[in-house]
């Protein structure tokens, strides 16, 4: 019998196959990165707590209720009012001057060269006096905490601070939506973020988010990480949520 | 010029399909409700993607077999609220010790959702100690931005 000749196979829709299965991959798979707000929740308070009372005015008071309605310190406000609102309040009577005094927003206290200079040293007296290493170690968070003050005041000037228990409190109901919890969330925080930003600026040329990519830089200049802190310091992020009441279960 | 050979052609394709098989990953698990993320704009991207433990909240896909309330996906499946701590325990046991501080829960919430839901979660994930937590959104421009 004749030998046949095996016919070639054709090799050319090779390609169309390839094509298709890696369509088929591309669409499938997936290499989403997540992003989102990122938030560090409050650990949880036992209920016997008693909690100090706060001056009015250094709290900033955000209600939201069922009907995504805004009620900020008193007032109805439209959300895209709130980020002005919470800036106003986080500035105070002025970062680097006197501005005249407005009863509803915080008190800024001075913090001097001399006088932080002062309390440095007494902190490093504490520490080299201290008895045991507990008490040491809260000392020693003390000089850093001058330290830190010292090392703004060299970055920006002498500055006035807000006040320990300044904070933006928020408060939301359980019929409020989400959309409307996410929105005030970034509205307070985009309040924190322009401020930083036009310091950031103003005297370091640079934006605060483009601050913060230059000291989380490995190789980076330490100068950049306390500039960063120095911005942080005068603008701190306290936004925090009231206790939550009547969760139900689900 | 004579006609470009297209012989190799399969085997660049091939090359490139190896390498999306290789890089990407299938999608873990699959949406069982229905997720319209809201816009934010101060956001951060998240690294580190087997450290993050993700929680989808929204309306069933299946109305008709689940209901229109919305329901907690934990992985591929629904579940309780009293069921998130276990499942954060479990998660933690895949991860290294040191690790463990940095894990962050991401939540991932229909824009419709009311917070009572939400924030029953996320009492549970602070009585646990997760306290790194990620609202997942889309992008969007700041208000007053140009």
């Amino acid at each position: 019998m004749a030998r046949r000749e095996v016919p070639e196979i054709n090799a050319g829709s090779m390609a169309d196959i390839a094509f298709l299965l890696l369509i088929f991959f591309l669409v499938t798979t997936t290499m989403d990165t997540d992003e989102g707000i990122l938030r560090q929740l409050p650990p949880p308070v036992p209920e016997d707590i008693i909690v100090p009372p706060v001056k009015e005015r250094n709290v900033y008071i955000v209600l939201v209720n069922a009907q995504d309605q805004l009620l900020v310190e008193g007032q109805y406000l439209r959300i895209n009012d709130l980020k002005n609102g919470a800036k106003e309040f986080l500035l105070g009577d002025g970062v680097f001057a006197d501005f005249a005094l407005d009863e509803k927003v915080p008190q800024r206290e001075w913090v001097r060269k001399a006088a932080s200079s002062a309390m440095l040293d007494q902190a490093k007296a504490y520490v080299n006096g201290a008895k045991d290493d507990k008490i040491r170690e809260s000392y020693q968070k003390e000089v850093e905490k001058w330290e830190r003050k010292l090392k703004t005041i060299e970055l920006v000037g002498e500055y006035k601070e807000l006040p320990s228990s300044a904070l933006i409190s928020m408060q939301n109901d359980n019929g409020t939506s989400y959309d409307m919890y996410i929105q005030v969330q970034n509205e307070l925080e985009s309040a924190v973020n322009e401020l930083r930003d036009e310091l950031s600026l103003e005297k370091f040329g640079v934006t605060f988010y483009d601050l913060e990519q230059l000291a989380n830089d490995p190789e980076a200049k330490d100068t950049y990480r306390d500039k960063m802190y120095a911005v942080r310091e005068i603008y701190p992020q306290r936004i925090s949520e009231a206790e939550p009441k009547n969760v139900g279960t689900y | 010029m004579g006609a470009i050979s297209t012989a190799s052609l399969p085997d660049i394709v091939f090359m490139l399909l190896f390498f999306f098989m290789v890089v990407t990953v299938m999608r873990e698990t699959e949406l069982e409700v229905e997720l319209v993320l809201p816009q934010a704009s101060e956001l951060t991207r998240l690294e580190k993607k087997h450290l993050i433990d993700y929680v989808n909240i929204g309306p069933p896909i299946d109305k008709e077999k689940y209901g229109t309330e919305p329901k907690i996906q934990l992985d591929d499946q629904f579940a309780g609220v009293t069921e998130i701590q276990p499942w954060i325990i479990e998660n933690r046991k895949k991860v290294l010790e040191v690790e463990i501080p940095k894990m962050t829960t991401s939540l991932k919430v229909d824009q419709d959702t009311k917070m009572g839901i939400v924030t029953a979660v996320k009492q549970q994930l602070r009585e646990i100690n997760a306290l790194k937590i990620n609202y997942s959104t889309t992008r969007r421009s700041r208000t007053g931005a140009e």
